[in-house]
């Protein structure tokens, strides 16, 4: 596994593109600037749909209504993320592919994108889904919680990045 | 006079504990970017209300008072934890041009935060549920989203450029 990364790692940093975004040097800021602004997004939309789940924020509004309003957005922004991402590891593909951070930042975003796609499903065919039983209010509430926490562990692990040597 | 400041932040006591703890630095980084994004995030939602492009059902002056309370708790840790980094290299913050870009763009957002609050809003009752708000909050929402967007590129950039 740990080789085959680095195999491809080292297939990577040898392609022209790798040069182009390493040599030229507003594209490293820039690609991390619209990542940046994508992770907004999802942070933000986690949050508000999240706290509705806890009750803390806008509960006049059904779930429903909330996570129609604020999950596509996630989606939209992860597809921008995962380019941005994969545009961040072409230029420098030893320092993300073979470091734990990212390793532990893709984790929790599969996790966390199951756990997000498992709370909007059942709502598009009934909307109180969520709040017909106390075991299902406390299943939505515990992936609320898990939600925000993995999100803010994904930002943390991100940063983090530059900071984790590479294996 | 400035520069003797900016040398006495950075002789503080807390500058000097986050230049010592190597550790300090990422975790106050990561809270601001986490805070950050949520800033940028919790006040777009409001800025796409007032240019009719999101949340066109919800009330204007409702999603104000429900969503800003989490931009300005989200706003403080931002400012804390920028202000500690900030203390940790005051002199070479001051003088790095994305940092002074980035300020420049936070008083922007402020005063069109201040304008729209206390002149444009003050009529929102005659346009709190219409899809489509004046031009002057358009323009607000317009301006504050894309300032907004301008504070997270400098702040990248601070990291490209800073000399320590």
């Amino acid at each position: 596994m740990l080789s085959t990364l680095h195999a491809i790692a080292d297939w990577l940093a040898a392609t022209e593109a790798s040069a182009v975004i390493q040599n030229v040097s507003w594209i490293i800021p820039t690609v991390q600037t619209i990542h940046i602004v994508c992770v907004a997004i999802v942070i933000s939309a986690t949050f508000l749909v999240s706290l509705r789940v806890l009750g803390v924020f806008d509960r006049a509004q059904p779930i429903a209504a909330l996570t129609h309003r604020f999950l596509p957005w996630i989606w939209y922004a992860l597809v921008v993320l995962l380019i941005t991402g994969s545009l961040l590891i072409i230029g420098e593909p030893g320092r993300s592919l073979m470091n734990p951070a990212f390793g532990l930042k893709m984790l929790m975003l599969l996790i966390v994108a199951s756990l997000t796609a498992f709370l909007q499903r059942p709502l598009t065919a009934d909307a109180g889904f969520w709040d017909a039983s106390t075991q299902r209010r406390a299943l939505a509430r515990g992936i609320a919680v898990l939600s925000l926490t993995l999100w803010s562990g994904i930002v943390f692990a991100g940063r983090w990045i530059a900071y984790v040597g590479s294996v | 006079m400035l520069q003797e400041l900016l040398q006495e932040l950075h002789d503080t006591p807390l500058a000097d504990t986050i230049r010592a703890n190597a550790l300090a630095f990422p975790w106050l980084e990561s809270i601001h970017v986490l805070a950050i994004t949520l800033v940028l995030g919790s006040i777009a939602v409001v800025d796409l209300r007032l240019l009719g492009l999101a949340s066109v059902n919800r009330p204007v002056s409702t999603l104000i008072r429900q969503v800003l309370p989490i931009t300005w708790i989200a706003f403080a840790i931002a400012l804390a934890t920028g202000g500690a980094m900030f203390a940790s290299n005051a002199v070479a913050y001051a003088n790095n041009l994305p940092f002074q870009m980035k300020m420049l763009l936070l008083l922007l957002a402020g005063l069109n935060m201040l304008f729209f609050h206390l002149v444009t809003y003050r009529s929102v009752a005659h346009w709190n549920e219409a899809r489509q708000t004046p031009l002057a909050a358009r323009c607000a929402g317009g301006v504050s989203v894309l300032v907004w967007i301008g504070i997270v590129a400098f702040g990248r950039w601070i990291g490209f450029t800073i000399g320590f």
